[in-house]
């Protein structure tokens, strides 16, 4: 059972980062389109997004669930030593949550309150993903540090750090990456069509020099990215997989086959997470020192685990088709309409 | 301000917020299945248009509500993270299948805001009822875990080890029945009696009567009936934490001696240092045959709970007198709303009668509040009920009166602007639903 448990943490992990970074990207694009064609953007982001959005997040809930039932001692030393950054991610998704609604349900659409709703749409969508990678990052960084006896190693250089934040600028960049792809396959007009290819070239750039920026801090701060990543063969055979795929993604976007693109986009991101991943599984959390947190030791105790697995099971059961039928039913919402 | 201070008021701050909008959310989608069904029946625009209505205001309420539960998700580990190390695999059960029925009522609810004429009408209805149904099972299910914190089961604690973990028996403890009774019941109370009062308050002013009246009928019937059974649930409440954590008792009824013919004090100062109550109303008696059905059977006061495991009297004390007192006025309102159904129909249209309403609006809220507040405030010292004690719990981080501050503010915004969206929501009425 506790492999089931492990995939499904996983699995949710990978979804939450594939939906909800797609979900933050819109915001991020948002953020960078010029003021002539933000209404167009805005508009197409909230039909891909208004439906799913509280689906999509849904996975984040259900990560943190499984931790705490199923492994306590990482939940807590990750919310003791981390507690800075994740207050601060969590204060940009009530931000970015509740603007999101309020600007789509606000019955009277005042220009004023609408620019309100939409800056801090568009800030919190960027702060929240740089600080769930800032989290993720320190998470194996290697420097949450148990020994601490000052509040700044305690508190703050765990994940105030050149990796953490390097990791976390370069979530941002695959998020927008991921929207740019999405919101191509969710236009109409060939007008959009091209402008979204034209931000997810931009963003592919961006992402493969903040992905430098993360090697470059791995080098200064002594992480042994490069080792993990090129020194095993999975690692390895991951990260050529996700090259290739790249290729691939390029050619069907301008073949104009966009739902085989968006596939390709999300395999190549799963496969960056896998090739990083790999290498320390199963320690989820690297600690100064060497007393990693580990996911085949530190878990609950195993009557939880079987119960915890087989609510997991039994609630995909429920889950999983319906979900698929939701995005089924909403794919194809924006060309309908015009 | 210290840093335990100042997490166990985060922590009530954050819990008092979200739980208006889990009220809300567990109780519009029945209200809108309610008056959506009414639209599919009688073809009736009125009833489209009210679902409509709600469900853009609800929209908001679930956002606001989605959110403020993410942030509780990560506050038990950000603030107690002490408790959760041995709690998290205990009490988990009712979190994982809780992170399921939260789920399904995203997926629901997705269908069900955009899903106006794109699917089958009973379909899209379903969904509606769907969203209400696993919102009802969630809230449950977390105050089965709450339920767990004041009856805490499911193990055996030995020398300061958790052993022979078992999550189900946790989920299935003493409490949870009760708890998740009251809770249910007072969800709809508090959210029936809101809605109620907004709409009276637009019948008064003579808006939109034809609109405004129907929806104030649905809300009012499941208000109603709620205000009504209340009460009742109370009582197996109060029955069950004598039995459980009688210091909680003793400090709702600020009762500071044991003693047989217990009376029921009602209102009152309570003076902690001279261990007495000043200006009460005492009614002989009451209080032992509330809890034990017999005027005689002693109960258990204070001065039997050793001074450091003693909850905060007055606080416990004038919350449950205030969940009492609203709970009974909202029990008044619902009787005299079936007199006016039965036999007394003019009374409907009457400025009194209206008025009533109007100012009952807050009451169940306020009610939920003070309940929670009993609930919480009455379990202290302990954050597990006799095994561990909640300063134990707290995250060892300083400077949390910073991030009860950051707290504050965002919250205090928040309700600042759902207000004001529902404000705006329902000045529009007249011009999106009133041809
Ligand atoms: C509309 C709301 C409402 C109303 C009218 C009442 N209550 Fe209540 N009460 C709650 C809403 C609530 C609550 C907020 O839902 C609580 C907090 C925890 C819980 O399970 O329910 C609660 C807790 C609670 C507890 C503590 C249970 C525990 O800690 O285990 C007791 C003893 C009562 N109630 C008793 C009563 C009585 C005798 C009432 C008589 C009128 C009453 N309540 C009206
Ligand atoms: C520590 C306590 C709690 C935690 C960790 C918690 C967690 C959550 C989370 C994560 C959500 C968001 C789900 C979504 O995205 O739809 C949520 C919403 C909700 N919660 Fe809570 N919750 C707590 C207390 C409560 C209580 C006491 C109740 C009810 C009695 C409740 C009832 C609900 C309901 C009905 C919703 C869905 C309604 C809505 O989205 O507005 N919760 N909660
Ligand atoms: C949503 C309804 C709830 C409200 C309004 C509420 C209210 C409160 C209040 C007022 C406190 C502070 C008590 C004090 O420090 O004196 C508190 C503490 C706490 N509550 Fe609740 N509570 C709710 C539900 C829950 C649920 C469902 C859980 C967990 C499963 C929970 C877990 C806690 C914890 C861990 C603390 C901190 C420790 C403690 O003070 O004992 N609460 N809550």
């Amino acid at each position: 059972m506790l492999t089931v448990v492990i995939l499904f943490l996983c699995f949710a992990i990978l979804l939450y980062f594939l939906l909800g970074g797609a979900d933050f990207g819109a915001g991020i694009i948002e953020l960078f389109t010029s003021d002539r064609n933000k209404n167009r953007t805005r508009r197409t982001s909230y039909q891909a997004i208004g439906p799913i959005w509280e689906a999509n997040h849904m996975w984040l809930i259900i990560a943190v669930v499984i931790l705490f039932v199923g492994f306590p001692n990482i939940y807590t030393q990750l919310s003791i030593s981390l507690h800075i950054p994740i207050l601060i991610m969590l204060m940009g998704i009530i931000a970015r949550g509740t603007a999101f609604s309020f600007r789509n349900y606000d019955a009277i659409k005042g220009e004023r309150t609408q620019n309100l709703y939409n800056h801090i749409f568009v800030y919190s969508s960027f702060i929240t993903p740089l600080f769930l990678g800032i989290v993720a990052g320190s998470a194996i960084s290697g420097q949450i540090n148990v020994q601490a006896t000052t509040f700044m190693d305690a508190y703050v250089y765990d994940w105030f750090n050149l990796f953490s934040i390097a990791v976390g600028l370069f979530t941002v960049a695959l998020c927008g990456f991921l929207a740019a792809i999405y919101l191509i396959g969710e236009s109409i007009a060939e007008k959009d069509v091209k402008r979204f290819i034209l931000k997810a070239k931009v963003l592919n750039i961006l992402a493969f020099v903040c992905g430098g920026l993360v090697f470059l801090a791995a080098e200064i701060e002594n992480v042994h990215l490069a080792r993990w990543i090129f020194g095993n063969p999975i690692s390895l055979t991951a990260v050529i997989l996700a090259s290739i795929s790249l290729v691939l993604l390029w050619i069907t976007v301008n073949k104009g086959k966009r739902f085989i693109a968006r596939l390709f986009a999300a395999f190549q991101v799963s496969m960056i997470l896998l090739s990083v991943g790999y290498r320390h599984y199963p320690n989820f959390v690297l600690i100064k020192g060497g007393a990693n947190l580990s996911l085949l030791t530190d878990h609950a105790t195993d009557k939880t685990i079987t119960t915890l697995g087989t609510a997991l099971l039994l609630g995909s059961l429920l889950i999983l088709p319906s979900l698929f039928y939701l995005y089924y039913s909403f794919k194809d919402r924006n060309r309908e309409e015009d | 301000m210290n840093d335990f201070i100042a997490a166990r008021s985060q922590m009530a701050l954050s819990l008092g917020f979200h739980i208006i909008y889990s009220c809300i959310g567990m109780v519009m989608p029945v209200f809108m299945a309610v008056s959506h069904y009414k639209y599919l029946k009688t073809k009736d625009e009125v009833y489209k248009n009210i679902t409509q209505a709600w469900s853009k205001g609800v929209a908001i309420f679930f956002a606001t509500g989605a959110v403020s539960g993410t942030m509780l998700s990560f506050e038990l580990g950000l603030l107690w993270p002490g408790f959760m190390k041995h709690a998290g695999p205990i009490f988990g059960m009712p979190f994982s299948l809780e992170g399921v029925a939260f789920f399904i009522e995203a997926i629901a609810l997705g269908f069900f805001l955009y899903g106006w004429k794109r699917f089958n009408k009973w379909f899209h209805w379903a969904t509606g009822v769907l969203v209400g149904v696993s919102g009802i099972i969630s809230g449950i299910l977390v105050v089965a875990a709450n339920a767990w914190m004041n009856s805490p089961s499911g193990f055996d604690y030995v020398n300061g080890q958790y052993l022979n973990v078992d999550p189900i028996k946790a989920m299935f403890n003493d409490a949870w029945f009760a708890e998740a009774l009251h809770m249910t019941i007072a969800a709809f109370s508090a959210t029936g009696f809101a809605v109620a009062g907004v709409h009276a308050l637009m019948i008064y002013k003579r808006q939109n009567i034809t609109f405004h009246t129907k929806a104030f009928k649905i809300a009012i019937a499941f208000a109603a009936v709620a205000a009504i059974l209340q009460p009742l649930s109370g009582d197996i409440s109060a029955k069950d934490a004598a039995k459980r954590q009688p210091a909680k008792l003793a400090a709702m009824e600020a009762l500071f001696k044991t003693q047989t013919y217990t009376p029921l004090v009602i209102g009152g100062i309570p003076d902690t240092a001279a261990k007495k109550v000043n200006y009460g109303i005492e009614v002989p008696g009451l209080l032992s045959f509330l809890v034990h059905d017999n005027f005689k059977q002693e109960v258990k006061g204070l001065d039997v709970i050793p001074k450091n495991e003693q909850p905060p009297v007055a606080i416990t004390h004038y919350a449950f007198q205030l969940m009492v007192a609203t709970g009974m006025a909202m029990m008044g309102i619902a009787i005299l709303y079936f007199i006016a159904l039965w036999k007394k129909r003019s009374w409907l249209f009457k400025k009194w009668f209206l008025k009533l309403f109007i100012i009952a609006t807050p009451f169940g809220f306020i009610a939920v509040e003070a309940g929670w507040t009993v609930t919480e405030v009455g379990r202290q010292p302990w954050i597990m009920q006799g095994i561990m004690r909640t300063a134990d719990a707290v995250t060892p981080m300083p400077g949390i009166q910073y991030s009860f501050y950051l707290f504050s503010f965002v919250y205090f915004t928040l309700s600042l602007a759902v207000i004001f969206l529902l404000s705006r929501q329902i000045k529009m009425v007249p011009e999106l639903y009133d041809k």
